[in-house]
């Protein structure tokens, strides 16, 4: 606790040092003291800002316009935007909160790997979009500010190569080649671009014009990001330790997906007769599906295994229930009982905590399901709504009696990738309300859903039904800010909290 | 010669032998050695083994040649997986504090599976292949050594027939070996082209401009097209796969070539006109305009199980396994000849086996050896010529060629690290 003082003491204006500009590559940690309320809205603004950088970023283009303006908005609404404020002395103060703000996270993302991803995937886009909206000579001041320094490509090769660099890009034409500088880099720093085929590569470096030179500062951040995150993780017994942080910084890093439908309220609810019509009535299509997939072959592979198992268990079908479902359908199929007993129960009892790491898997989530892990050849799982296609999915949805006019709503939403609210409409439609009270994120939040309509549609919108309250429980759990009982925020703003000694080796 | 002659009941006799006089230590251990340059390198890469009545077992690790040979020749593997390189020996992985133990390097790999083209091919499906639809994995070479080497400037790219229905690659290069997860998946995205599982019909959109990576494994493609998808696969022949065909080009050309089709049955005249639409339709149209050539990836264009290749820790089958349902053995292949690579003509465990009976004929090419040699020595020697006798020999020549390239690639390296540059 000492260190941060001492440091202190050396720099003659740390104002200046660190926030020399608007942007941030978050080299160093803060080196001041800071109150436990501060810390917590801090903290809980910034979780706020990156859930909406996730969810604009499922609803929208990226960097479209509506995208930028909603971003921009909200950020202003939290105090963490990057464009200059009128007053000089605000703009401390929110480039500080930006800073802090983001150690905080880093503290409470660090923990495991799955944590760590979505942190580091909502910061970068976060970073891309501020970035592009700074001036051209904004951005030229960051990168001398923070070093950046790239490889330019000699005119001569750049006339060599013209017709390449030209292919490589949709908005390269001739001219901007002759205008634009290039730059060679290796492929392993632009993996966006390479990834996304959106740049000329060869014998493994990639030819990037200066407009797309974000591309390589993303991928910079990106590396120091998660290098400072691993690094952050070795500190984490000391975080552990200190009794005031830990409950705060569990709260945050369990925000993320909203209800995680992992602990199993229902278990032993379901009986395994019950499936199939269960899928026909309640299930998302995702899990429809999947049903029906396993039906037909007998067999899923390894991602629809996770995607329907999971969902299964959140439902609540016990451990038993489920080697049970299994086991009977693919050994139907080519898979003798010896063989699923070895090859997949495992599997099986992974799901359940009661293998290996004796993780707790949870159900996926909407987003996840449309995001990761992308179904090929061979595979049912994903979201029918983002990876059927369109004119599969139209078929479907008339075959499962959908009105024509109700199609074509649904498959507008799906042209515009609101792929979760094509879901919600599909249920409204199928379940014959007008207006859902919920926002849908979650296949097993579905299927509640689901269930609350048809078993009696009066209690839809009451809290007074027990299993809506234990909804909001968990909604209220999901929102940070109301985390804390008031009695002991009282108490927080007696301490404050030094971030320094956790990032002492980063 | 043929695979008959191979009976899995007969595997359990069959290993020992094999692990004992054929199998390639020496050549197996100084590749994953990499010329001892960086320490521990051997020491801490995890192998995997599959024993008797499919038990698994994982995070094996050997300090030396000898001892992976002397437990080799004890457990007698039927398969052997080989993961990657590890923060620590993989067999104290328990010892080692959790979270420490993690998976540092590996070389980058791709696995093809001749199972994932089962929506494009007619003539065999799932675990079964044939001459015809062999050419779809010569395809997929062709198409990722070339990108592998000009476009990521790898070098040792080590191609391995699986042993049964599909080929390998194993990118060697230190720079692969050290690549991010990150970077591996973006590796594997930049190289597939086939997008979307069971529900999605249309697998290939491509968009303009062309990138270039895509026009020069358009045109490895073109190679094999016609001979492989129109003679072979027929697929403008019969009703079904002809419909299967247009449903991938958009409806207006759809409708046109319908009625076009009903005088004209040749498949190569047909695919003519359908060459011919998009031709036109390039000139006129913004969007789908290159049916043609998505037709053309869509049925010829590797598939890649993008999972394999983007984990560090994810195990492969190692090359020089045996496959236990079909015998034969995991061989490298050499590119050079890949037109004429047969893999019904791969030898199996029993052929090389029983090669190995025959009375020897006239040995050649060994000298007498002057040198005192100590056993251990003696026992390679015996290994060498025992496999010079049998069809693996050629294997294990080129798997020699191959560590050689490589070998030229660690000198300097080596040089440097003595302070000797
Ligand atoms: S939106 Fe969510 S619940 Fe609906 S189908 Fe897609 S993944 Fe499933
Ligand atoms: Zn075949």
């Amino acid at each position: 606790m000492q260190f941060s003082r001492r440091r202190k003491n050396h720099v003659a204006n740390p104002q200046m040092e660190l926030y020399g500009h608007a942007l941030q590559f978050y080299g160093k940690p803060p080196l001041e003291n800071i109150s436990l309320t501060e810390f917590e809205t801090f903290a809980v603004d910034r979780l706020k800002l990156l859930k909406i950088v996730e969810s604009l970023g499922v609803s929208h283009v990226k960097l479209s316009e509506p995208y930028k303006h909603k971003l921009e908005y909200e950020s202003k609404v939290l105090n963490l935007s990057h464009r200059l404020s009128t007053v000089r002395a605000d703009e401390y103060e929110k480039r500080r909160k930006d800073h802090i703000s983001h150690f905080i996270l880093r503290l409470a993302y660090c923990q495991t790997e799955d944590l760590r991803r979505w942190f580091i995937q909502q910061e970068v886009d976060l970073f891309r979009y501020r970035f592009n909206d700074l001036y051209p000579e904004e951005k030229l001041e960051f990168l001398h500010i923070n070093n950046l320094q790239y490889d330019r490509i000699s005119a001569e090769e750049k006339e060599n190569l013209k017709s390449e660099l030209v292919n490589s890009s949709a908005v390269i034409s001739g001219v901007v080649v002759e205008d634009q500088d290039f730059y060679k880099v290796p492929f392993q720093d632009a993996l966006d671009l390479v990834r996304t085929r959106k740049v000329y590569l060869k014998a493994g470096y990639v030819y990037i014009p200066h407009q797309d030179i974000v591309a390589i500062v993303l991928n910079d951040f990106r590396t120091r990001l998660s290098k400072a995150l691993a690094l952050t993780a070795r500190s984490l017994p000391a975080v552990h330790s200190d009794e005031r942080l830990q409950p705060l910084l569990n709260h945050l890093s369990h925000a993320y997906v909203g209800q995680d439908y992992s602990n199993q309220k229902n278990v032993g609810k379901i009986s395994l007769e019950h499936i199939d019509s269960l899928s026909g009535k309640s299930f998302p299509l995702c899990m429809r599906q999947l049903h029906q997939a396993l039906r037909e072959n007998h067999h899923l592979r390894h991602g629809g295994r996770m995607q329907y198992g999971l969902f299964l268990k959140g439902i609540g079908l016990s451990l038993e229930q489920a080697l049970q479902f299994w086991r009977s359908e693919f050994i139907r199929g080519k898979v003798d009982a010896d063989k699923f007993d070895k090859a997949y129960a495992y599997g099986i009892r992974h799901m359940f905590g009661k293998e290996g790491k004796r993780a707790d898997y949870t159900p996926y989530s909407c987003m996840k399901v449309i995001l990761s892990n992308p179904p090929s050849q061979g595979d049912h799982h994903g979201c029918p709504f983002r990876h059927s296609d369109p004119e599969l999915l139209k078929q479907k949805l008339q075959f499962y009696k959908v009105s024509p006019s109700g199609v074509s709503q649904i498959m507008e939403l799906v042209k515009g990738m609101h792929y979760q609210l094509a879901c919600q409409k599909y249920f409204e439609l199928t379940h014959n309300i007008d207006d859902t009270s919920f926002s849908l994120n979650h296949p097993n939040q579905y299927f509640v859903e689901s269930q609350k309509v048809l078993s009696g549609g009066k209690d839809i919108k009451r809290e007074k039904d027990p299993q809506s309250s234990q909804e909001t429980a968990a909604a209220r759990r999901s929102t940070p800010a109301q985390t804390t009982e008031p009695g002991t925020s009282q108490e927080l703003t007696e301490t404050t909290a030094d971030l320094t000694p956790f990032f002492n080796d980063a | 010669m043929s695979s008959s002659d191979y009976d899995p009941a007969c595997l359990p006799d069959l290993l020992p032998l094999y692990y004992r006089r054929l199998f390639p230590f020496f050549q197996y251990y100084r590749w994953l050695n990499y010329g001892g340059v960086q320490k521990n390198y051997f020491q801490n890469r995890e192998f995997s083994f599959t024993l008797k009545d499919d038990i698994y077992v994982r995070y094996q690790s050997f300090s030396t040649q000898n001892e992976l040979e002397k437990e080799m020749q004890k457990m007698n593997p039927y398969k052997i997986d080989i993961g990657a390189i590890y923060s620590h020996r993989p067999n104290q992985h328990n010892t080692v504090k959790s979270g420490t133990f993690q998976a540092l390097e590996k070389e980058l790999v791709f696995d093809i599976d001749m199972t994932d083209y089962d929506d494009v091919r007619s003539c065999c499906s799932a675990a079964d292949i044939c001459s015809k639809c062999w050419t779809l994995m010569t395809i997929a070479i062709r198409v990722l050594d070339r990108a592998l080497r000009d476009d990521f400037g790898f070098q040792h790219l080590l191609w391995v027939y699986s042993g049964r229905r599909g080929v390998h690659c194993w990118v060697c290069d230190e720079a692969a070996r050290k690549l991010s997860v990150a970077a591996r998946s973006a590796v594997a995205e930049y190289l597939s082209l086939v997008k979307g599982g069971e529900e999605t019909v249309k697998k290939v959109v491509l968009t303009e401009p062309i990138h270039p990576f895509i026009s020069a494994s358009l045109s490895e493609v073109e190679r094999y097209f016609k001979q492989y998808a129109l003679k072979g696969q027929d697929i403008l022949g019969r009703k079904e796969s002809v419909n299967k065909v247009l449903a991938l080009v958009p409806e207006d050309v759809r409708n046109e070539l319908q009625i076009d089709f009903k005088n004209e049955k040749n498949p190569e005249k047909r695919w003519d006109l359908i060459s011919g639409y998009a031709e036109t339709k390039q000139h006129t149209a913004k969007k789908n305009q290159h049916f043609e050539k998505e037709i053309m990836l869509q049925y010829c264009y590797p598939r890649l199980d993008i999972n394999v290749s983007k984990g560090v820790n994810h195990l492969l089958k190692s090359p020089f396994s045996v496959h236990p349902k079909t015998g034969r053995i995991s061989v490298p292949m050499d590119v050079k000849e890949l037109d004429t690579f047969d893999p019904f003509a791969v030898p199996t465990i029993s052929l090389i086996c029983e090669e190995l009976d025959q009375p020897r004929t006239g040995e050649v090419g060994e000298k007498s050896e002057d040198i005192k040699e100590n056993e251990k020595d003696a026992a390679e020697k015996r290994r060498m010529r025992d496999y010079k006798r049998t069809s693996l020999a050629k294997y294990v020549k080129y798997f020699d060629q191959f560590l050689d390239q490589m070998a030229s690639s660690w000198k300097g390296e080596l040089l440097r690290k003595s302070g000797m540059l």
